[in-house]
């Protein structure tokens, strides 16, 4: 990775956060693939993506441009940088950056700002330091090699002679730039944070209702809205009737959004806004809305027929996303062959706070306050929306109250934006849940096709798999209904087995809803049905689940499935320097087993499941505990999941979210399922679309983290996910040997 | 006119008796630790004490806590030291943080009714508060740490 470290003119600071004299770096640093990849020209600016500051008090400030929902990422790369920096983290201040092309990508999405952005921290920190310890050695009129930087300090060794960062801080700032290749990174030994972690900056806050979210953002002088929106996707309005909605206290008065028009991307989708003093007022007024909808062409869209429809569709040869031999010929010769179809419903994000946004228009210009993932996607989108440039619109990103991928979708943000230049004041939009849980970009439903056959010892020697799910291309262009690259890499042409035989194939469906990005994509079905497909094979042969799987995996080998595969996305990221090693996914599902006690697991109503997946250039194997209690019911008493992401950087945070994503895969396999009728969701909240709670979710997750430093740092957010719902439903099967092929499990009564 | 306590400080209201307390609490006194989840007391987001007693502040109506003492998650301490505020740092529950105003109230009333709860008690005084990032193993514990029956965190 090669970076560019160069002074940033002070005009581009954020202004009255530096006293006079302060060392001010603006590190211009784009990770080199982002320069070189065509394929996404708007990352390949050069500009600046972080700050440092130091004041003459010794205060050092970090700006952090990725977006808190949760993983800790908002701590843990300004604390790589203030490690490399020497600085003593309880002197650091963090400053959350708005929404601006000078950052590069803060997109926090796709489980990449450590990936993407581990070795620039580094590497800013440390040019810093090197800024620090030059002044330094000039004022003393010593040798640089007898100075160091230590704990805010840079020390004469020989003369002992101490000056803290903040004395420095002004002589620093006149420091030449060191040239890149000058630059000395630490050695692993001598890491003050990185590999020991720091707790996240916003602990303290987050438990005395301190911090600020989306939903807490406040003018004084705002106004709130609640929107009434077509209940199906492309409704458009016929007539209303706001004259009881004025009535009541505090409605101010009511606004109409234009429906939006397919593709409906990130637009705001449009309905009419009741515009009150309050919260409450606006809902009130809301409620009392007469209103009239052309419901469209999506008003066709059932889902239990259309589950039929991709189920069929499944079943049909489609288009070829990998082969390799001759599955035909491979399934003849076969002593036994198994077919199975599986299928997984729309999910729903329900982040903990739904959607909220504060906007306010000025002058030609936009101001936002929002709990986001992408501020510079709010950027793009209101600037659409309301008619101006996308450098004209300010977005301050607050805490998110969860996101899971529905808060990198700016909608809210648009329809706050389209408000406030209506009124002409500040507007306030949070979505009610029913809001959130009725107008989400789903997580999509698919169906998979599998058909295997085994040769006398149980082998498998072919093996053919078609998928079938509405794209999240749909929600863009409005025609797509294959899977991309990006959706076909994630688990469906990677799968690892060592069969001679094997095709993959995708067939198309046509969306009805806006689909989108869930914590770990794809790899949600994609896990689910060929990890509980290879458990199937695994009974047929009369093998242990976990040994089966290790000898499919076959000897250890690097995959680029070139000539097999048109192109493996590999989350974007080259081959050589991620590879696709399947000896390191032996390694997750040995320990994943070691640890959990795989092999004396079993007693009548108690068993184990396990799975495997490489997801977000991570390896991950979970092996998960159910206990069918005496109502029938599932309980997971315990989980074990072992996890090869390279080396950890903030291991309290990464295990947090293995935690976390135990859990979030529970609600996966337990419990989450989205239907239709007429094209309307016919969910709205927490009691028709449960997510798992404390007396249902695993009582224990043991993460093991298993140190790799010679690979480089990959995702921790989202690999956690797919391996659970089939590891959880091989354990099902394990202690009823009832083989359930349909998320989610509460549809068998099971829980 | 409806007189209320809100963390020992006289407040009045106005209005709508039908309002819920969560509004009250967050547009008019701009106290946003309280949080939005649901709005049907299905989620716990909104715990409040009033009288002592975790509600959900989201189906508590107006006319309902008058003369009453409401506690909210900015007045359960003066400097965020209660033993279970203590304990959700030192386990370091949170992940995004959103749920855990309502998780520290809900768990802040359970130990004043019951000092050392039994890992029943916590299932049944906490499982009606959800954490969609997933850190109720580390609620269990800090709950127990709280209450004195665990000391130091587990692997």
């Amino acid at each position: 990775m090669s970076n560019r470290i160069q002074p940033a003119s002070r005009r581009d600071f954020l202004t009255g956060l530096f006293s006079a004299g302060a060392l001010i770096l603006g590190a211009r640093l784009v990770p080199a693939e982002q320069i070189t990849a065509a394929s996404d020209v708007k990352d390949a600016t050069w500009n600046p993506n972080i700050w440092i500051g130091i004041n003459s008090d010794g205060s050092v400030l970090i700006v952090t441009h990725r977006a808190e929902m949760g993983t800790g990422i908002r701590t843990t790369l300004p604390m790589i940088l203030a490690d490399e920096l020497e600085a003593d983290w309880a002197r650091v201040r963090l400053q959350q950056a708005i929404g601006s092309d000078k950052y590069g990508s803060e997109d926090t999405d796709g489980s990449c700002s450590i990936r993407d952005f581990y070795d620039t921290m580094r590497e800013a920190g440390a040019t810093a330091r090197a800024m620090l310890v030059n002044a330094a050695a000039a004022q003393w009129n010593v040798p640089l090699d007898e100075c160091g930087a230590h704990n805010h300090e840079v020390l004469h060794k020989k003369s002992g002679r101490k000056l803290g960062y903040g004395e420095l801080a002004a002589a620093a700032a006149k420091q030449p730039m060191p040239h890149n290749s000058t630059i000395q990174l630490k050695k692993p030994s001598e890491f003050r944070y990185i590999g020991k972690g720091v707790p996240s900056y916003d602990l303290k806050d987050m438990c005395t209702g301190r911090a600020v979210y989306g939903f807490d953002a406040h003018l004084p002088d705002m106004v709130y809205a609640a929107i009434e929106r077509a209940p199906v996707l492309g409704g458009t309005l016929k007539s209303f009737d706001d004259a009881q909605a004025k009535s009541v206290k505090g409605v101010q008065q009511t606004v109409v959004i234009e429906s939006a028009k397919p593709p409906y991307g990130f637009q705001a989708l449009g309905g009419i806004a009741v515009i009150a003093d309050n919260t409450w007022a606006a809902s009130q007024g809301r409620k009392k809305l007469k209103v009239e909808w052309e419901s469209g062409a999506n008003a066709i869209f059932q889902t239990d027929t259309y589950k039929r429809d991709l189920i069929q569709t499944a079943q049909k040869p489609q288009k070829v996303v990998r082969k390799a031999g001759d599955v035909e010929q491979g399934l003849k010769g076969a002593a036994k062959v198994l077919e199975a179809t599986y299928y997984t419903p729309l999910l729903a994000h329900a982040p903990m706070e739904p959607p909220a946004a504060l906007a306010i228009w000025r002058d030609g210009k936009v101001e936002a306050w929002t709990a986001t993932q992408s501020p510079q996607d709010v950027q793009k989108t209101v600037a659409q929306a309301v008619g101006i440039k996308p450098e004209d619109v300010i977005c301050h990103v607050t805490l998110l109250g969860g996101a899971f991928g529905r808060k990198s979708k700016p909608d809210y943000v648009a329809e706050a934006a389209i408000l406030s230049k209506k009124v002409g004041k500040p507007v306030k939009i949070a979505w009610t849940r029913e809001e959130d849980i009725r107008f989400d970009f789903y997580h999509s439903t698919s169906a998979m096709y599998f058909k295997a056959g085994l040769d006398a010892s149980g082998k498998p020697v072919s093996w053919l798999q078609r998928s079938v799910f509405p794209p999240i291309g749909s929600t863009f262009d409005g025609k797509s209904e294959y899977g991309d690259d990006g959706e076909m890499s994630m688990g469906w042409i990677d799968v690892p087995f060592d069969v001679p035989n094997f095709r993959a194939e995708n067939g198309p469906a046509k969306a009805h809803v806006r689909i989108g990005w869930l914590r770990s994509v794809a790899n949600v079905y994609h896990a689910f049905g060929v990890q509980c497909f290879i458990d199937e094979l695994a009974h047929a042969a009369g093998k242990d689940p976990v040994e089966y799987w290790l000898e499919s995996l076959g000897p250890a080998r690097k995959l680029d499935f070139k000539g097999q595969a048109e192109k493996f996305a590999n989350y974007g990221k080259p081959l050589n320097e991620y590879p696709y090693d399947t000896a390191r996914l032996r390694r997750v599902a040995e320990v994943a087993a070691e640890r959990s006690g795989w092999a004396n697991k079993r007693t009548a109503k108690r068993a184990v499941g396990f799975a495997a997946h490489r997801s977000f250039l991570s390896y991950v194997a979970a092996v998960v505990e159910v206990d069918i209690d005496s109502g029938g019911k599932v309980r997971i008493p315990r989980v074990d999941i072992a996890v090869d992401c390279g080396p950890v950087i903030n291991p309290d945070r990464v295990k947090a979210q293995f935690e976390g994503a135990s859990v979030f895969g529970t609600s996966v396999a337990l419990f989450g399922e989205i239907t239709a009728s007429d094209g309307r969701i016919d969910q709205g909240n927490f009691n028709n679309y449960p997510v798992a709670r404390l007396n249902e979710a695993p009582l224990e997750t043991h993460v093991h983290l298993i140190a790799n430093d010679d690979a480089l740092p990959t995702g921790t957010g989202e690999p956690g996910v797919p391996p659970m719902s089939p590891a959880i439903y091989n354990a099902v099967f394990a202690a009823t040997g009832k083989r359930f092929r349909e998320l989610p499990l509460r549809k068998q009564k099971l829980v | 006119m409806i007189q209320l306590k809100v963390n020992g400080a006289a407040k009045q209201y106005e209005g709508d008796g039908e309002m819920p307390l969560l509004w009250f609490i967050r547009d008019h006194l701009q106290l946003t630790g309280s949080k939005f989840g649901c709005g049907m007391g299905l989620c716990g987001a909104c715990t409040v004490h009033v009288n002592g007693e975790a509600v959900r502040s989201c189906l508590t109506p107006m006319s309902a806590v008058g003369g009453k003492e409401v506690t909210t998650i900015e007045g359960l301490s003066a400097h965020g030291d209660h033993p279970v505020q203590k304990a959700w740092e030192h386990v370091q529950v949170p992940q995004c943080g959103y749920c855990q105003s309502g998780q520290i109230m809900q768990a802040a009333a359970l130990l004043k009714q019951k000092p050392k709860p039994t890992d029943r008690d916590i299932e049944a005084a906490m499982s009606g508060n959800i954490c969609r990032c997933g850190t109720y193993q580390r609620i269990r514990e800090a709950v127990k740490i709280a209450s004195g029956q665990k000391r130091t965190v587990t692997a």
